[in-house]
């Protein structure tokens, strides 16, 4: 079995798989579609009630959640969409113009 | 056990013995009736097969992928304009390296509008991906339907086939084969066991992702490769098919090809006639041979070329025009195929029977007689010419 995780841009064709199969799911989570970014999230921690109301409006599944709080932003595939700032009933989201956050 | 049965028929049969998964089914003539058949073996119980009549042979197609990708074994059959419709999901089969079985019964393609045969629509998809295996009668036709699972589902390969015999010629006419035993096929084909399918719960697969350029080119080769280790395996299959049947075939037929000096290569039902001309000519001395291509992809290059070695002038039949104002594509594969050989016997080309022309013994004579004067001559003449049109000039 070949896993994605052993597979990259320097992988010869020998080792790669028949079709371009994947054997294993969540493998986009390796795939940086970040890049696209023209506007970008900021998230203020002390602002936050963890009220969980951007995660599921995220297109892109780019909020992280552990133990019932949510972390900072998934920049790797976030697409700088806005739409959780316009959810957040906090000012726990500001966008900043670019595709890095300042 | 010898059976009067049209092409189509010997075809749907060996669908029959085979009880495939799934069958994507869409009617074009000359091919309806193999899902016609078929439908018949499914509303009496006499197959298993899940049989999916769509809207489209884009979709009878998408629905073969679909089935396959999931772990089962997918069939379908169609005709020119079906296949066409197909042109974009034959590469998806075939780069996902699905190894589907498709019936293609081969028929012009619009336009004008046709129904009879040539090669124009196979030709068409010949660098789509797809394992191409060329019938020149019924038995052939059956033969190479269940010839057709063990070369495409062996791992080496994981190619889709596509076995191709002539619309309404060998589809419609009828001839006594000889048919297997249903249990004598099932042991041949065996079980479609892949190692990895949608439906396997141990680990989640995707097909056909989006392949970024790092990677596609990549995935290309490795397509490519396939295509090239399907040329013995194609020869595997054809001798163990040879122990359960008595039947010997090879990548192509040489016929009186021993010494053989003027040489027809073709494709097809159009054999039988070319080898009437050919003994024919050899009774009065004209050293006359043939060559019937059975496997187009993979092209058996290196092969066609020993067998042409020794010869002094060939003409390639070509049955589907190209337009490439080249040659038809047999034509641009033997020559090319020939290229390489220190001693190269003079090719000619010769596009005829297009939209069902009919071609005869007489006509071969005529062929034979040119070649005879170009190897006598060295003077080749026009090199890519038609045959068979009506025309005010003189066309062989």
């Amino acid at each position: 079995m070949i896993y994605a995780k052993d597979i990259n841009e320097r992988t010869p064709w020998q080792d790669l798989t028949p079709g371009g199969e994947i054997y294993e799911a969540g493998t986009a989570r390796a795939f940086n579609t970040g890049t696209w970014r023209t506007d970008t999230p900021v998230f203020h921690e002390e602002a936050c009630k963890h009220c969980m109301l951007c995660i599921p409006f995220c297109p892109d599944s780019a909020i992280p959640v552990k133990d019932g709080k949510r972390l900072d932003f998934d920049y790797m595939h976030c697409k700088g969409c806005g739409i959780c700032k316009e959810v957040c009933p906090f000012p726990a989201i500001t966008m900043v113009a670019g595709g890095v956050a300042k | 056990m010898s059976s009067p049965l049209s092409g189509n028929e010997a075809v749907a049969y060996a669908m029959k013995q085979i009880n495939p998964d799934v069958m994507g089914a869409f009617p074009i003539t000359p091919s309806t009736e193999i899902p016609e058949y078929f439908a018949q073996y499914v509303a009496n119980g006499e197959v298993d097969t899940e049989y999916v009549t769509v809207e489209s042979e884009h979709s009878s197609m998408s629905v073969c992928i679909a089935a396959q990708a999931a772990g089962a074994r997918a069939i379908s059959a169609t005709s020119s304009c079906g296949l066409a419709l197909m042109y974009e999901l034959l590469y998806v089969a075939a780069s996902c390296r699905l190894p589907i079985t498709l019936a293609c019964v081969n028929r012009a393609l619009s336009g004008p509008i046709n129904i009879n045969h040539d090669y124009s629509d196979s030709m068409g998809a010949r660098d789509s991906g797809w394992i191409q295996i060329y019938a020149e009668n019924n038995q052939e036709a059956y033969d190479n339907f269940i010839m057709a699972m063990p070369v495409g589902e062996i791992p080496s390969v994981r190619l889709p086939v596509m076995t191709c015999m002539d619309g309404f010629i060998t589809s419609h006419a009828v001839e006594n084969i000889e048919l297997l035993e249903t249990d004598a096929v099932r042991r041949f084909i065996g079980e479609y066991r892949p190692e990895n399918y949608l439906l396997k719960k141990e680990n989640p697969l995707a097909v056909g992702p989006y392949d970024v350029s790092p990677y596609y080119m990549e995935h290309k080769v490795l397509e490519a490769e396939a295509m090239k280790a399907a040329k013995a395996r194609i020869l595997e299959v054809a001798a163990e098919f040879e122990k359960i049947s008595g039947r010997h075939y090879g990548l192509f037929e040489e016929y009186k090809m021993e010494d053989a000096e003027l040489v027809l290569v073709l494709i097809g039902s159009t054999a039988g006639t070319a080898k009437a001309a050919v003994d024919k000519l050899r009774e009065d001395g004209v050293k006359a041979g043939l060559v019937k291509i059975r496997v187009f992809r993979p092209f058996p290059g290196e092969e066609l070329a020993r067998a042409l070695a020794g010869t002094r002038a060939v003409a390639v039949m070509d049955k589907s025009e190209g337009f490439s104002a080249n040659g038809g594509p047999l034509f641009a594969e033997t020559r090319s195929a020939l290229y390489d050989l220190k001693e190269r016997p003079y090719t000619i080309d010769i596009v005829y029977g297009l939209g069902g022309r009919d071609i005869r013994v007489e006509d071969f004579e005529k062929i034979f007689s040119r070649l005879a004067n170009i190897a006598q001559t060295g003077e080749i003449g026009p090199v890519y010419t038609h045959m068979g049109q009506r025309s005010k000039e003189e066309t062989v």
